[in-house]
């Protein structure tokens, strides 16, 4: 068994009046590739932000590499949201990805020619060398999706945390993305990913969380990823197409 | 000191900023729920130059004349904020202050050419902070009109202004002229900040557009009764306001409104039956106590009670 | 140096110190922030003329950084109760603002006069209320805090540059990397709130808004790389008070009013012409413009 790098436990979250994670339970071993699935409302995008300190924890506790979030810090990255933030700053895709390095830069000190080699070849992996210099408010929604990616990569982390990484790019870009994923896993990285679309979970992921408010299932997707636990987390019945688990039909009264 | 209420001219006066009062709370309930309450700021700040430009075409401080001004200038500087932000990258608030501060400063080079010029200071510095005290007979019925028939409006089509607010969508499905509601809506906005400036002041309208409305979310969830007890919040502190600036001697009454729709604010925020402070803090210990409850297995729990 | 020499100095200082502040200030979506503070610092300087019966520069900027810090703290905390951002900012503002006037009236004088004049600024005033000082001898007080106040702010700047930049752009990774964005929120406040106060001897309180965000929305239509917004806003609020002085000087009106228009009449400029935003590029030739 590998070295466990996130263990939480008995996780309590609330978003205003009301209680959106509870009692969250999982632990999570190094090179594994998780997506994170549930229906709207789950609190997935809550569980990653209340980990990585950005929402406020009612109860419980999380570790990471054994040791809490503010110590390992440096090494965590994380890709929130493509709409989170506001594509009209005047700022090029090379300065976006060299942001990622400002917690190592330190208070003071400038970014040196280093550290904008970095973030070029961070660019180039994603494919998005040649777009280096263009303001981002230019670039398309599978490149600046890329842009994200190239920065957390550039912090050369040991555990990764993506928000719907996938969502609403073209198939270049979801291709480009799961090889950069899939090569973290093989240099031994640890990634989560909190996954918009059922369907595809078997063939990107090797672990499964199924959230709903609280850990449905947790384990290899082989083992896990079965209709029932897909019903339970998804509070629907499913339709199979095929043989194949296809269509997730939620009841009309919730 | 009381025999001011006596006076019928103050008796004039204060129903008229009642009336504008509640006229504020009411379109300020609107403002506050199209997310648009610093507009009246914007707006308000950008009716100085209309002022001062119908005062020195017309040569009379009449006020239906001063008002129609203010309100051509407030509706294109409306238009400008609009045109900016939506043909560049700069955004609405941003829009807004630059509308704001540079009508404005407009608007002060031409006062400060209307003093010079025409002598009589007093009357156009009365609409930076208001001064509802010195309002003639007429002013009061010009002004008591409008807010009647800004409050009228929204009563009379109150259906249509829920569903307007709430749910664009549904509203233009059920063939509401949204684009015509939007004109009306911003005209009824206008009409309000450019008649409240003579009481309040144009620095402060705004507080009259948003503060009554917002005490209102404390008292109550249905956005009839918010609209009624944001008007009815809106009329007392421009009566009570008005009141209490008459005592002092040619004190602006601008400051004293507000600071009495401030202590609405305050009252509800703390007392207010939905979401006031005191009674969320009640909530909370009862929400906390069944979190308790409920996380206790239930073989714990049957121990217990064994 | 001349009496005018002085003004423009001053104006200069203003202009510089207020564009480069409104730079960040547009980009955070805090200009409505700043016209908040630019009222409620009138009720720091009132309170703080009223414990201290000065009005020298060291208090009125204590009063102002207090105001401001207060303003945001208040807007900060309405919000956590549910209240939309605007309005939170709208009832805060016009509340301390309203207090303002009342403490004057009561305590100062003729709240329209006094009122006016922090509003309004009186530029012409300046050359003559002057202080000593080593090595450059007589000068005028409010050019000598001017210049303080921009040395201050350009050096926070240059110096948390990335931060600066990073806090706007993104606040979730900024706070991700370990870096502390409330402290960088409210060290930002503190900022708008001195070049505020510094700025309102010059111009009063409500152009100050214009100086702080109108030349860098002009920048904004011209770049885009962030230090050369910087560099474009200062040059536009330089340009602006300069500008705006010899308006009045011509028309003969209020010196204030009229930078506050020049900043206008700057920014229809770059609306109409730049290469890259503006509207005659559109038409001309829209392949090399963007929206």
């Amino acid at each position: 068994m590998n070295e466990v790098v996130l263990e939480v436990k008995n996780l309590t979250a609330a978003y205003q009046k009301n209680t959106v994670l509870r009692d969250v339970n999982f632990q999570v071993e190094a090179g594994s590739l998780t997506g994170i699935v549930g229906p709207n409302g789950a609190g997935k995008s809550t569980l990653i932000k209340t980990m990585l300190a950005l929402h406020p924890v009612l109860s419980g506790e999380v570790h990471f590499f054994g040791s809490t979030y503010k110590k390992v810090k440096k090494r965590i990255g994380y890709v929130p949201q493509r709409g989170s933030v506001d594509w009209d700053f005047p700022t090029i895709a090379l300065d976006v990805v060299m942001m990622g390095l400002y917690g190592q830069i330190g208070w003071l000190r400038r970014p040196t020619k280093t550290h904008q080699r970095m973030a070029f070849e961070a660019l180039d992996k994603m494919g998005m060398a040649d777009y280096a210099n263009r303001q981002i408010s230019q670039l398309s929604g599978g490149q600046q999706q890329r842009v994200f990616l190239a920065r957390a990569l550039v912090q050369n982390a040991d555990i990764y945390f993506m928000d719907e990484p996938l969502a609403g790019v073209d198939a270049a870009t979801e291709r480009a993305i799961m090889k950069i994923l899939d090569e973290l896993k093989a240099a031994g990285k640890t990634v989560m990913v909190v996954h918009h679309d059922l369907q595809t979970v078997a063939d990107y992921f090797d672990h499964v969380l199924f959230l709903n408010r609280t850990v449905i299932k947790h384990g290899k997707t082989n083992d896990v990823y079965t209709e029932d636990n897909i019903a339970t987390t998804y509070g629907g019945s499913i339709r199979l197409i095929g043989g194949r688990i296809g269509n997730v039909v939620h009841p009309v009264k919730q | 000191m009381w025999s001011i209420l006596l006076n019928s001219n103050t008796q004039w006066v204060l129903l008229s900023t009642a009336i504008l009062g509640i006229a504020a709370g009411t379109i300020g309930s609107l403002a506050y729920w199209k997310r648009q309450s610093l507009m009246s700021d914007a707006l308000a700040h950008a009716a100085l130059p209309g002022v001062i430009i119908a005062f020195l075409l017309f040569k009379v401080k009449h006020l239906f004349v001063l008002i129609t001004g203010a309100a051509i200038s407030a509706v294109i500087g409306a238009f400008f904020i609009q045109g900016i932000r939506s043909s560049t990258r700069i955004k609405e608030d941003t829009a807004m202050g630059m509308i704001l501060s540079i009508f404005y400063g407009f608007g002060i080079m031409l006062l400060t050419i209307a003093n010079r010029t025409s002598g009589n200071q007093s009357g156009l510095n009365n609409f930076i902070l208001g001064q509802s005290a010195s309002m003639v007979q007429s002013d009061v019925w010009t002004m008591s009109i409008l807010a009647i028939l800004v409050v009228s409006i929204v009563v009379i089509g109150f259906k249509e202004w829920k569903i307007y607010l709430f749910d664009r969508q549904f509203a233009s499905g059920l063939g509401l002229p949204l684009k015509g509601m939007d004109v009306v809506y911003t005209i009824l906005l206008v009409t309000t900040i450019v008649v409240g400036i003579q009481a309040v002041g144009v620095i402060l309208i705004a507080a009259l557009l948003i503060i009554p409305a917002v005490s209102a979310r404390y008292w109550t969830h249905s956005f009839q009764t918010k609209v009624i007890i944001s008007a009815l919040f809106g009329g007392a502190s421009g009566m009570i306001g008005t009141l209490i600036s008459a005592i002092g001697n040619g004190w602006p009454t601008g400051p004293f409104i507000v600071v009495l729709a401030a202590s609405f604010f305050i009252i509800s925020l703390i007392f207010g039956k939905e979401k006031g402070i005191l009674v969320q803090h009640w909530q909370m210990k009862h929400h906390k106590k069944q979190e308790i409850l409920q996380s206790i297995p239930t073989s714990v729990l049957k121990k217990e009670v064994q | 140096m001349t009496y005018t020499a002085w003004i423009i100095l001053t104006a200069t200082l203003v202009g510089l110190s207020c564009g480069l502040i409104g730079v960040f200030l547009i980009l955070r979506k805090m200009a409505m922030m700043a016209d908040a503070i630019s009222h409620t610092v009138l009720l720091g300087i009132v309170v703080a003329f009223i414990i201290t019966q000065e009005l020298t520069g060291v208090h009125m900027l204590i009063g102002a950084i207090i105001a401001g810090l207060m303003t945001a703290l208040f807007v900060q905390w309405l919000n956590s109760l549910d209240v939309q951002q605007e309005a939170a900012i709208g009832i805060i503002f016009t509340t301390l603002f309203a207090i303002g006037v009342i403490l004057i009236e009561a305590f100062v004088g003729n709240a329209h006069l006094d009122v006016q004049h922090a509003l309004m600024g009186e530029i012409t005033f300046i050359p003559w209320n002057r202080i000593t000082l080593p090595i450059v001898g007589s000068i005028p007080k409010a050019a000598a805090i001017l210049t303080l106040v921009f040395f201050v702010v350009l050096l926070f700047i240059i110096a948390f540059y990335k931060e600066w930049k990073i806090t706007t752009f993104d606040p979730g990774l900024a706070a991700s990397v370990g870096i502390p964005v409330l402290f960088m929120h409210y060290l930002f406040m503190s900022l708008v709130s001195i070049t505020t106060v510094a700025s309102f001897d010059a111009v009063g309180a409500i152009m100050v808004v214009a100086m702080l965000i109108t030349p860098a929305a002009s920048a904004y239509l011209w770049t885009d790389r962030l230090h050369m917004m910087l560099v474009i806003s200062g040059l536009f609020g330089v340009a602006s008070a300069v500008i705006g002085y010899f308006i009045a000087a011509w028309i003969d009106t209020s010196i204030s009013g009229s930078m506050a228009f020049a900043t206008g009449l700057i920014f229809l400029a770059s609306y109409l012409l730049s290469p890259k935003h503006g509207l005659l590029a559109k038409y001309l030739k829209p392949e090399e413009t963007f929206e």
